[in-house]
């Protein structure tokens, strides 16, 4: 082992760009398992792992409140749901069937193309995003809370999508209940 | 140094990820789930803007994002058991009932 | 005096009514004719006093200064007609007035009209003594003739020239059937009227022509109008060289040439005298006057000129031809006077117009002669008129012979004499003039040879010989008397002395020619405009022409004095050439076959009868029959109808449901009811704009 000083292998800039690429490529590689994956309870499994993966991303924003919000409501909520129905609905015939349809070559193509075509997007106008030079010291030096800040925004400038989600959120419940009952 | 375009990018491929997904697997769950795969991917967008315009906006609307898929995975899922309990599989290329 | 130009035309016509009109209403009232010495004074004596005047107007006329000799008068208008547009877009007013110019060619034509007529009239006088019935019909008619020939000549517009035209073609008609119980008389009479007709379709289309071009018909302003109009002679096709053309036609109706000659020699079936005043003397030179009248136009169209010169020889080279074997005596001299037609035709055709009308004036004075004297043979023998039945009438009719033999040698141009100066100077002219030619000129000469042996000919088989006469006839054969051999006298005098009037350019002024001069200034060279040319070459012509006339002569005395047997042989010899030039070619049998019978025919073709027959047919088949068949028809249509509806219109209604079928069926495909398909759409649908929006320019 090369004999580094200490101080560089912790230094935020450093540990942020390792647990950034750590953090992508667990990712990426669990969101291509999940796509690819034969087994849907599998698959299930791979997507809660590059959701996790993307909560710890969440976290190297500096988000926490959005962090923690995705692993309890979508892994913790989302995906048991996607557990339980899996279960309910693929679990006789699913190892032997094919996994992808006929269009499988040209929606590869296509995702290709539409990858290259955005990141060439992204990186073209990239001098664009860089609209401030942020310095981690404004971060460093926040005094309130992620979730302080989040929450006085969600319910004051916020308020009324707050609301309209909630509604939504019944809607979607009663709308569950109804689809899945045996005769309407 | 991570900069933004690096999350930019990153989440283009998870978002091209998730296309390819819907777009190939007959499972309709996997293709539903593909689709988790993308509006996660459109959150790390927010959450990184958010994170470089030091503005808590884009985090509020990923908490809207989320709230939104859960619902839209419940009923899709609703759906699922419905189209199930009719038709007896969860392949999509089976179901063509409007076929013209 | 000169305003008296009138009366010339006028006496004769006084003469008409009078020994006309006297004449049916003493026969109306008493069956009796008139008696003869009251009806010969009216004749003569009203040609006489034309002569007179005609003389002293001419006088008057030599008084006034050479180049105003031109007196107009005007008698009365005679039609006020509307305003016609001519072709250079004015308005001209139809305005025809009855008047009568003298200018230096109508003073030498009426000189020559009452001359020659007033001493024709007198031989009347002895020739029809034997007439009973008719005779003051005739003097009424030949008074009517020169009323109508000197209006013609004198008239002023050619409206009124026309008059005098029509008029002397009704008289000719009139005189040559005068002999009414003879049907041959009768047929030639019509003949000759409806072959003059034809000619006269073309001198009025003709006129016609010139007044919407010019916008008159007066001479005077047409010949001002031409002058103006075409400066220069047209070198194409153009309106003069039509005018030129149609009037040509009415000429040769009226003067005998081809084609409308051949009334001409049936012509000879009146009386003598006729046949010398308007068959040899007058009404035949009316085209030939009209023609050098009309030389303004002429001289400006050379292409007519041409058709004039070769028409005018080739008349006069087939007269010639056929009347070299003609027994007739009458007819000889007919062919003889198409023939020296032709030449007065084909001086005009040259562009020598005065040469043309000083042969005019001399040809009246020998071929009136001529016939004067073959009709005094035929009155000595009984109205026979078969050379073959003559000979050796020298002892008997020695005046006659003497002053036919004058005339024959100068017909034949023999030096000296009035025929040898003006056909010479036609000779001439027609070799060294701009539009002569050497070959016109040889054609010229030919015929000069031809005209010379059939006219001694006609003198030895008549005159000289053994005496072939019938016997009945033989007994009463005695000369004529005076008051028919007195003119013959006058007449030959004037056929030796008239020549020296037109000398020929190395010997003499032409005297005739300068003084003619004035009355073709408006033509484009002014007339026989002196020709550059060697006076060495005209006597060489000249000795040529008299050679071959010599020539002519010594033949018929070989053929037809010494050796008579010759003749008969050379007729065995050549016996078919010799039928058909002795049947003039057959040219009456054609026009007979073509226009005559052949005409009946079209007419029994078309006449009413057919019509009727036509119309029936029509009927029958074509109108029945569409009724008849118009339930077929119908039946028919719907049919087609039936078809097209199921062929065609189904056809295409149906094509185009199964157009938007297939089109269905190809976009079916799209909607394959797979959810995933459309969401792969919806994909390339997202890349194409984001291509778009990277493609415009991030």
């Amino acid at each position: 082992m090369k004999a580094r000083p200490l101080y560089l292998l912790i230094s935020p800039f450093a540990m942020e760009a390792t647990l950034f690429y750590i953090l992508a490529t667990m990712l990426v590689v669990f969101a291509i398992l999940t796509v690819t994956a034969a087994n849907p309870v599998r698959s299930a499994v791979y997507l809660i792992s590059a959701l996790l993966g993307m909560a710890g991303l969440f976290f190297l924003l500096q988000a926490e409140f959005v962090g923690a919000v995705q692993i309890l409501v979508y892994v913790g909520g989302i995906m048991v749901l996607f557990l339980f129905v899996i279960m309910l609905v693929s679990v006789r015939e699913v190892e032997t069937q094919r996994r992808a349809n006929r269009q499988w070559k040209t929606a590869l193509v296509l995702g290709i193309v539409l990858s290259f075509e955005l990141v060439y997007f992204v990186v073209q106008g990239a001098d664009v995003f860089r609209i401030d030079t942020i310095s981690q010291d404004l971060i460093i030096e926040s005094q309130t809370l992620n979730t302080e800040t989040v929450a006085g925004l969600l319910y004051s400038t916020y308020l009324l999508p707050f609301e309209i989600a909630s509604v939504l959120l019944l809607v979607a419940m009663i709308a569950a209940v109804v689809l899945t009952q045996k005769q309407l | 140094m991570v900069d933004i375009t690096h999350y930019l990018v990153l989440s283009t491929i998870v978002f091209s990820i998730g296309v390819v997904g819907v777009l190939t697997r007959r499972n309709v769950i996997i293709i539903l789930m593909s689709i988790e795969l993308m509006l996660n991917s459109v959150n790390l967008n927010l959450v990184a803007f958010s994170d470089q315009l030091q503005d808590p906006s884009g985090q509020v609307f990923a908490i809207f994002v989320i709230t939104v898929a859960a619902a839209e995975a419940a009923v899709g899922l609703g759906i699922i058991i419905a189209l199930f309990r009719n038709k007896e599989t969860v392949n999509v290329d089976e179901i063509d009932l409007m076929r013209g | 005096m000169l305003n008296y130009i009138w009366l010339i035309p006028l006496f004769p016509l006084l003469g008409f009514i009078l020994n006309g009109g006297f004449g049916l209403w003493k026969v109306a009232r008493t069956g009796n004719r008139p008696a003869k010495p009251f009806v010969y004074c009216v004749a003569c004596g009203s040609i006489l006093f034309s002569l007179l005047l005609s003389l002293s107007c001419f006088w008057a006329l030599l008084q006034l200064d050479p180049d105003a000799r031109i007196w107009e008068i005007e008698i009365f208008s005679w039609i006020h007609g509307p305003a016609i547009q001519t072709v250079t877009g004015d308005l001209a007013n139809f305005h025809i007035s009855w008047g009568f110019q003298l200018d230096p060619l109508s003073a030498v034509m009426i000189l020559v009209v009452t001359g020659v007529g007033f001493l024709i009239h007198v031989y009347s006088i002895g020739y029809m003594a034997e007439e009973e019935e008719g005779f003051y019909r005739f003097f009424a008619y030949m008074n009517l003739f020169m009323f109508m020939m000197l209006t013609l000549v004198l008239a002023n517009n050619y409206l009124l020239m026309f008059v005098g035209w029509e008029g002397v073609g009704l008289c000719s008609y009139l005189l040559i059937g005068y002999y009414i119980h003879k049907k041959s008389a009768g047929d030639a009479a019509k003949k000759a009227f409806v072959v003059n007709r034809i000619g006269d379709f073309g001198f009025i289309i003709g006129m016609l022509m010139i007044f919407t071009y010019f916008g008159s018909l007066d001479f005077t302003e047409v010949f001002q109008g031409v002058e103006e109009m075409f400066p220069t002679p047209e070198t194409f096709w153009g309106p003069l060289c039509w005018i030129a053309l149609l009037l040509f036609i009415g000429a040769a109706g009226k003067s005998a040439q081809i084609p409308l000659y051949v009334w001409l020699p049936d012509a000879m079936e009146g009386p003598t005298p006729v046949s010398a005043l308007i068959h040899a003397a007058t009404m035949v030179t009316a085209g030939v006057y009209m023609v050098a009248r009309s030389s303004a136009i002429y001289s400006r169209a050379p292409d007519v000129l041409l058709i004039v010169v070769v028409v005018g020889l080739g008349t006069a080279l087939l007269a010639a031809s056929i009347a070299m074997f003609q027994q007739d005596i009458k007819r000889v001299l007919a062919y003889s006077t198409v023939s020296q037609l032709g030449y007065m035709f084909a001086a005009l055709g040259v562009g020598a117009a005065a040469a043309g009308i000083f042969h005019l004036m001399t040809h009246a004075f020998f071929k009136a002669l001529l016939f004067l004297g073959s009709g005094s043979v035929i009155a000595a023998l009984h109205h026979e008129q078969d050379m073959r039945k003559m000979g050796g009438l020298k002892k008997y009719l020695p005046r006659t012979w003497w002053t036919m033999g004058i005339a024959t040698l100068a017909i034949a141009g023999v030096p000296g004499l009035a025929g040898f100066f003006s056909k010479d100077e036609i000779l001439w002219r027609s070799f060294s003039n701009p539009e002569g030619h050497a070959v016109f000129w040889l054609v010229g000469v030919l015929v000069a040879g031809m005209t010379a042996f059939y006219m001694m000919r006609m003198m030895f088989l008549t005159f000289h010989g053994e005496e072939r006469l019938s016997p009945e006839v033989a007994s009463h054969v005695h000369e004529s008397p005076s008051v028919m051999t007195v003119p013959l006298v006058i007449l030959a005098v004037g056929s030796v002395f008239a020549g020296y009037l037109g000398l020929p350019a190395w010997l003499g002024p032409n005297v005739f020619e300068h003084f003619l001069e004035p009355a073709f200034e408006t033509s484009y060279h002014g007339a026989g405009a002196s020709v550059q040319a060697a006076h060495s070459t005209e006597i060489l012509l000249t000795l040529v022409s008299v050679a071959l006339a010599g020539l002519g002569i010594y033949l018929a005395y070989h053929f037809f004095l010494k050796h008579k047997e010759k003749a008969a042989q050379l007729r065995e010899r050549f016996s078919g050439l010799h039928q058909v030039i002795y049947n003039k070619y057959y040219v009456d049998e054609a026009y007979d076959v073509l226009f005559v019978s052949g005409g009946t025919g079209w007419g029994r073709f078309f006449g009413a009868k057919n019509w009727g027959r036509f119309l029936s047919a029509f009927d029958n088949n074509v109108v029945d029959g569409a009724v008849n068949n118009s339930a077929a028809m119908t039946k028919f249509l719907a049919w087609g109808s039936g078809k097209v509806d199921i062929h065609l219109v189904d056809r295409i209604v149906n094509l185009v449901a199964e157009m938007f079928e297939s089109l269905s069926k190809v976009l079916k495909k799209i909607q394959t009811g797979l959810v995933q398909r459309y969401a792969l759409f919806f994909v390339i649908g997202i890349i194409l704009v984001i291509s778009f929006y990277l493609y415009m320019g991030v």
